[in-house]
């Protein structure tokens, strides 16, 4: 445990982020609870929609990219909820809250995490999902690799911040999904539009509207997001 | 005497809405193409645009209650009453939206439902601002208020987006009847007199409705203060 | 963010000639906390009621009450974790509790630290939360309140009486002027209970204001300067401790 590089007197931004991320992950890597709870949830919906739609190959090209976003939707909700129990189990958030840092780097840190957690349960779900679906993308198939991740960062960064906004309520794990969902469904169509377009190969999106749009709306909402963190983390 | 006055503008109110139910059923012809489905418009496009008025009332006091919270706290509470009394009356007027509208299209279109621009930047509202009245009785205590003015303005972001989105997309929507090209407009003078008293009926209605939520709220608020005074007092 | 010499106390100091360097100086001192007409509702429930007092630099206060009588309630504001009703908290002469939240270590119930981190890697996260300068280093935190700092045990599976002495640490190691403790002897044998008294007189500093609260009136009157006692939101009586 010894003290590495000297860091500068004042931790700067990205430092911090840079330490609460470390912490995130060593906890995480230590319990591995988000991760496993996900991966089996995600895996669970992508076989229940593929029993309940009993997919042919053209059929699943239009309905894949709903799927794959509802199932990652529907995961990531469990892991979000438990986002700030951490934080909450020994009033952790306290501390943190009493500390002289920026606290947006807390929550910037906190989407991070998250975001890779999605990340990993998302890679490691692709091979299943495009084998049940029997799936092969006609269009720009490495666009996904643009789409996913913009849409996961939306989906994260809004319900780590919703998360955050829910713990002072009584029904905090029912009301995240009541608050995230519609806030979060402008980002929803836009992914869900933006993988159909790529499964199917319709060329119907030539200047990549959908993707753009992604982009703004993370854009957008992370910036508000950090701007009213700390109003949430304080309301009390 | 006060009293005398607000039931005469009850009354008024109450007038004005015949007025415009007559004018709308019987006064307007019967449009060509449509038949007399197309009535429902002088319903359903007052109460489109008054609802969009209401959630843009609720995110503006919810944006004043942000600024005023810690500077100006009694001026604070008077915006966050506005928030909440808009917010519920919008739900309103957007529910009378979302159940004209299919009750139209299903004739005309011959579809309940589509998911076009407009409808579904109504929908997406609607469900933005129950989730927001259903956060105000989550959350207990002064927080409360700060927390319902935060999603406010996350809801307000998504519209625009939604709405872009849309037009991007595909729209089944007739197109804008003011404003929406050179061809727009009601041509028949009676017709737009009709749609012109019932937009003015519901503008009232609606109004009234806010008006009196609001000194509802607001005395929610008094009598709560006056609790806490006794309170703080030990009694 | 430290410079306690401004202010009117150092000039006034100098003409009340005191014998002894030892005394604070007659001259009123800036006060660590000034809290004026201070109330905190929750919901119609008035846990303080316009609550006028000042807490003096260098001593220690104990807050004696029955529970809901506001002793949290007032430690959570003085830690500016909530925010008062009515009325206004100025902490160290001129500042908010927000803007003085680095000089403040709070301690609650609740160990505050993360139960799948060791007690050195919960220190060190916190550590690096605060100027560099201004703290401690884990090990001579931990070492400070008694615990190994080479414990490879995680916090969760410590004794609640180590899990205090963590926390304690946690506090200490910012190097606070403002040292708040809520309820430092709860759930812990007598024994335990006693050390972590003798514990906190050793860690009393020249300038170190500490407000604690407790049930137990006898543990902490050896370190008492000063016995507030709080009944139904309000401070019913006040009364200067000897210490022994």
């Amino acid at each position: 445990m010894a003290v590495a590089i000297a860091p500068p007197e004042e931790p700067g931004w990205f430092h911090l982020v840079g330490i609460h991320l470390r912490k995130d992950l060593r906890i995480e890597w230590r319990s591995r609870e988000a991760i496993h709870s996900m991966i089996f949830f995600a895996l669970l919906v992508v076989v229940l929609f593929s029993m309940a739609f009993d997919p042919t190959a053209a059929a699943s090209r239009e309905i894949a990219g709903g799927v794959l976003c509802v199932a990652t939707l529907f995961a990531s909700v469990s892991a979000l909820n438990q986002a700030w129990s951490r934080e909450i189990r020994h009033d952790v958030l306290d501390a943190l809250r009493m500390t002289p840092a920026d606290r947006s780097a807390i929550f910037v840190a906190k989407v991070l995490a998250n975001f890779l957690f999605v990340t990993v349960v998302q890679a490691l779900l692709a091979p299943v999902f495009f084998i049940f679906y029997n799936l092969r993308p006609l269009g720009n198939g490495w666009l996904l690799l643009a789409i996913v991740p913009l849409g996961t960062w939306a989906l994260v960064a809004n319900g780590t911040f919703f998360a955050a906004l829910s713990i002072r309520s009584r029904n905090r794990e029912l009301l995240l999904p009541l608050i995230l969902f519609p806030i979060f469904l402008p980002a929803l169509l836009a992914m869900v539009l933006a993988v159909k377009t790529i499964l199917t190969g319709d060329g119907s999106d030539p200047h990549l509207l959908w993707l753009k749009m992604l982009a703004g709306y993370d854009i957008i909402f992370m910036t508000v997001s950090l701007l009213l963190f700390d109003t949430v983390l304080h309301a009390e | 005497m006060k009293k005398l006055w607000i039931a005469l503008g009850m009354l008024a109110v109450a007038a004005l809405m015949l007025w415009g139910f007559n004018q709308a059923i019987y006064v307007a012809p019967t449009e060509a193409t449509m038949g007399d489905v197309q009535r429902i418009f002088y319903y359903h496009v007052p109460n489109a645009m008054l609802s969009f008025l209401f959630f843009a009332i609720s995110f503006v006091a919810s944006i004043l209650f942000l600024a005023w919270r810690n500077t100006a706290p009694a001026r604070a509470q008077a915006a966050d009453a506005w928030a909440l009394a808009s917010a519920e009356v919008g739900v309103v007027f957007c529910s009378v939206v979302l159940i004209t509208g299919p009750l139209w299209a299903r004739p005309v279109w011959g579809i309940w439902w589509t998911w076009d621009a407009r409808l579904t930047t109504t929908l997406l509202l609607w469900l933005i601002y129950v989730s927001y009245l259903l956060l105000r009785r989550f959350v207990e205590g002064a927080q409360m208020q700060t927390l319902a003015a935060v999603v406010s303005v996350f809801g307000a972001l998504d519209v625009p987006i939604v709405y872009m989105a849309n037009r991007w997309w595909r729209t089944q929507h007739p197109a804008p009847v003011f404003g929406g090209g050179p061809d727009s407009g009601i041509k028949d003078p009676t017709m737009l007199a009709a749609f012109g008293w019932n937009l003015l009926a519901w503008a009232v209605w609606g109004l009234m409705l806010l008006a009196f939520r609001v000194h509802v709220e607001r005395r929610n608020q008094q009598i709560q203060h006056k609790a806490s005074q006794a309170a703080l007092a030990g009694r | 963010m430290t410079e306690t010499e401004h202010g009117p106390s150092q000039p006034l100091s100098q003409p009340p000639s005191t014998s002894s360097g030892q005394l604070p100086p007659l001259s009123a001192p800036t006060p660590v906390a000034q809290l004026d007409d201070l109330s905190r509702l929750f919901g119609s429930f008035a846990a303080l009621r316009r609550i006028q007092y000042t807490f003096l630099p260098g001593k220690c206060y104990v807050l004696l009450g029955e529970n809901g009588a506001g002793k949290s309630t007032l430690l959570r504001i003085l830690a500016g974790l909530l925010p008062p009703s009515h009325g206004t908290i100025t902490l160290f002469g001129s500042f908010t509790p927000a803007q003085a939240c680095g000089r403040i270590g709070y301690m609650s119930h609740a160990p505050m630290l993360y139960d799948e981190l060791t007690g050195v890697e919960n220190l060190a996260y916190f550590a690096a939360l605060y100027p560099r300068s201004q703290t401690l280093s884990p090990e001579l935190a931990l070492q400070q309140v008694g615990l190994d700092p080479a414990l490879p045990r995680k916090v969760g599976q410590y004794s609640q009486g180590m899990r205090q002495r963590a926390s304690l640490a946690r506090v200490l190691m910012a190097q606070p002027d403002l040292l708040l403790l809520d309820e430092p002897f709860s759930n812990m044998d007598i024994q335990s209970a006693h050390q972590m008294v003798a514990l906190l007189d050793k860690l009393r500093q020249p300038g170190r204001t500490v407000v604690l609260t407790t049930h137990q009136r006898e543990l902490a009157l050896p370190i008492a300067d000063c016995m507030l006692t709080l009944h139904a939101g309000q401070i019913v009586s006040e009364g200067s401790a000897h210490r022994s």
